[in-house]
């Protein structure tokens, strides 16, 4: 158990910790087959705090390393995780990238829609008219829709959470590790200190779980919901298994440092080129 | 008229800022620079200046966006830290050959990895030769005169350059300091009116073109007024240096001697370890030990030949450097010195030390033992680490 953290008391990331940790646990997921790939900001520290290998990478930059560990260790389960600032802001572009790329691995991402590492700015998802000390007249930006960017770029796996659903929060990671290729798992999770318009009552006011009759193979409903914004839905909003992942590209299913030059092989390729 | 306030280094740049009044700022939060920006984008919002602020997604849109303003004529500030600066690292060297006086707020901040929060002049140092004017700061009051002074250096003709005004990351920027405000008008005349941009983007009757490609033909001849306008710029630092002792009674230069005159050890720093080392210095003065130091404000333009005079009839002086160039011969003031003392007939003998990588304390046990090994400096070898453990 964690005895110390960095985060608030009450703060989100709490249950988004213990929602993982079972996941971890149900699946069954040795702590050594297991990697998590973080940048800068309060989410990303939550490796801090789980027995697990862990790459601490700069601010936005989890995705890079994350997909190079699967691609040299195929083995591993390998999750990006951090906040909304990091994934969606300063590391934005990896973002898409990555989705395009489609290496199979997992992104976590804590959205608070604000900034609380250093305390209160706005973030790439603050809702229009958030007052933050920099914005003082409200956010006028068009928050970013990871969701309907994720669908858009046909991403395999698009799921929202809600971080005080910690049951349901860890059944989407389950499914969200045991699905091949890019899972983006978006968890709305409450900063205490720094956002006090999109609290715990308010997200459980502005979301709602979708229900059995949806078909997340859909991808035009999918972006339907992904553009439903008075209440978002929550749970799988699309899933498909049709894009070849960035690991089956280059059809290494072994560990890279376990693989040994075939000298036959390389004698073949010389000699075809002679 | 000046007024004596508390202030923090963030607290007393984003004063100089509200008083300067810029066009427009851009900026991204990081620790420890953060404050800048939230105490000024507070005066935006009060409508205490014209200000356009963009809040932008990362440091390099900052630096980008501020390129962009500045070449249309606008005076541009910013402010940030450590990984924040190198983000930039990509835009500094064309803000300097496009000759845009942009003007910075820099805390030096450790650079990763391992991350770390806390100050050592990495950051800064790494962006010792991308053309900026950097100027370093001993305290709040040296970093609010300076950055008011610096509008006036970027923007002189002669210089036309972009120019940083460092602190030191907590140490300055978030301790509580006494320092003297000088009033709104006085600032404002000071700086003399809007920037005169030479060329502008928003000059419809002579539009220019920025940032193109210049290769082996031109590309040389475009980079060479840099380093023609970074040799100007010294003499500029002077004379707006002594316009603000005669207004406001503060006296800067390109470094600043503290009992160096008749000094026989001495150590070079910049920053605010020169305040602890000036407790030092006077007590090893009252034992009759004649220490002393230079302590450099301006590292970018050099000044080598200022400094290699001052330090020519002192025995032995050590070099504290709160970085590494990680080049196996010392750090960057180090090499600098050593390098501007090469020609000297007259010249101490040199040591290095380097120190307070990632915010490591640098107390006054630990000057006195510089001083003390200055005593026998013969037997000293020339590159030290200063405060680490083994």
């Amino acid at each position: 158990m964690v005895k110390e953290t960095a985060w608030c008391p009450g703060c989100g990331n709490f249950a988004i910790l213990g929602a993982l940790q079972k996941a971890l646990a149900e699946l069954e997921i040795a702590p050594q087959k297991l990697v998590i790939a973080s940048g800068i900001g309060q989410a990303a520290k939550t490796p801090h705090y789980l027995p697990c290998n862990f790459f601490n990478g700069l601010h936005g930059r989890a995705l890079p390393p994350a997909t190079a560990i699967k691609a040299a260790n195929p083995e591993l389960t390998v999750i990006a995780e951090s906040g909304d600032g990091d994934m969606y802001g300063e590391g934005g572009n990896h973002f898409i990238q990555t989705i395009r790329r489609n290496p199979d691995i997992i992104n976590i991402v804590h959205n608070n829609m604000v900034y609380g590492l250093t305390k209160g700015q706005a973030s790439p998802t603050s809702q229009y008219g958030m007052k933050t000390p920099i914005q003082v007249g409200g956010v006028f930006e068009e928050p970013f829709n990871p969701i309907v960017i994720a669908v858009a770029l046909d991403a395999p796996f698009v799921a929202r959470a809600n971080a005080a659903d910690i049951e349901q929060t860890k059944e989407i990671i389950k499914q969200a590790i045991r699905h091949p290729g890019y899972s983006l798992i978006d968890i709305f999770q409450p900063c205490i200190s720094f956002n006090k318009i999109n609290t715990f009552a308010w997200f459980k006011e502005h979301t709602y779980y979708l229900d059995a009759g949806y078909d997340p193979r859909d991808r035009q409903a999918a972006l339907a919901k992904g553009l439903e914004i008075d209440r978002f839905p929550l749970g799988v909003i699309y899933r498909q298994e049709n894009r070849e992942s960035f690991n089956s590209h280059h059809k290494l299913t072994a560990p890279l440092f376990q693989s040994k030059p075939d000298p036959a092989k390389l004698a073949a390729l010389i000699d075809s080129k002679l | 008229m000046s007024k004596v306030v508390a202030r923090t280094g963030n607290e007393a740049m984003a004063e100089a800022m509200r008083q300067i009044n810029p066009d427009v700022v851009a900026a991204y939060p990081i620790t420890p620079a953060t404050e800048i920006v939230m105490i000024f984008a507070k005066y935006v919002a009060d409508g205490l200046v014209d200000t356009n602020f963009v809040a932008v997604e990362s440091e390099h849109s900052a630096m980008s966006a501020c390129v962009g303003a500045s070449a249309t004529g606008a005076r541009v500030m910013t402010g940030t830290s450590s990984q924040g600066l190198c983000l930039m690292y990509e835009i500094l060297p064309i803000a300097a050959a496009l000759r845009l006086p942009i003007v910075m707020c820099d805390v030096n901040r450790a650079i990763s990895g391992p991350i770390n929060i806390h100050c050592d002049h990495s950051d800064t140092m790494a962006a010792r030769d991308f053309g900026w004017l950097q100027i370093f700061s001993e305290d709040s009051q040296e970093a609010y005169d300076s950055l008011i002074q610096a509008i006036r250096i970027a923007e002189d003709p002669r210089v036309h350059l972009p120019t940083m005004v460092t602190t030191d990351g907590f140490i300055i920027s978030h301790c509580l300091d006494r320092i003297e405000i000088v009033e709104d008008k006085e600032v404002k005349e000071f700086i003399g009116g809007d920037r005169k941009a030479a060329n502008s983007l928003l000059d419809v009757k002579k539009p220019v073109s920025v940032g193109l490609l210049d290769l082996q033909d031109y590309y040389f001849e475009h980079r060479l007024p840099v380093a023609e306008a970074m040799k100007n710029s010294k003499k500029v630092i002077l004379e707006v240096a002594e316009e603000f002792a005669k207004k406001f009674g503060r006296k800067y230069g390109l470094y600043e001697g503290y009992k160096l005159d008749d000094a026989e050890i001495a150590i070079v720093a910049l920053g605010s370890t020169c305040g602890t080392a000036k407790v030092v210095i006077d007590e090893l003065r009252a034992k009759g030990i004649k220490a002393g130091m230079l302590k450099i404000r301006v590292f970018r333009p050099f000044p080598a030949e200022e400094i290699a005079q001052a330090l020519a009839n002192v025995k032995a002086v050590a070099v504290l450097d709160r970085s590494d160039m990680w080049a196996g011969q010392g750090g960057q003031v180090f090499t600098e010195i050593r390098s501007a003392l090469f020609e000297a007939v007259k010249k101490p003998q040199l040591l290095n030390y380097i120190y307070g990588l990632g915010g490591r304390e640098i107390d006054q046990p630990m000057l006195r033992s510089v001083f003390t090994a200055l005593q026998s400096a013969e037997k000293q070898p020339l590159v030290q680490y200063l405060g680490v453990r083994e």
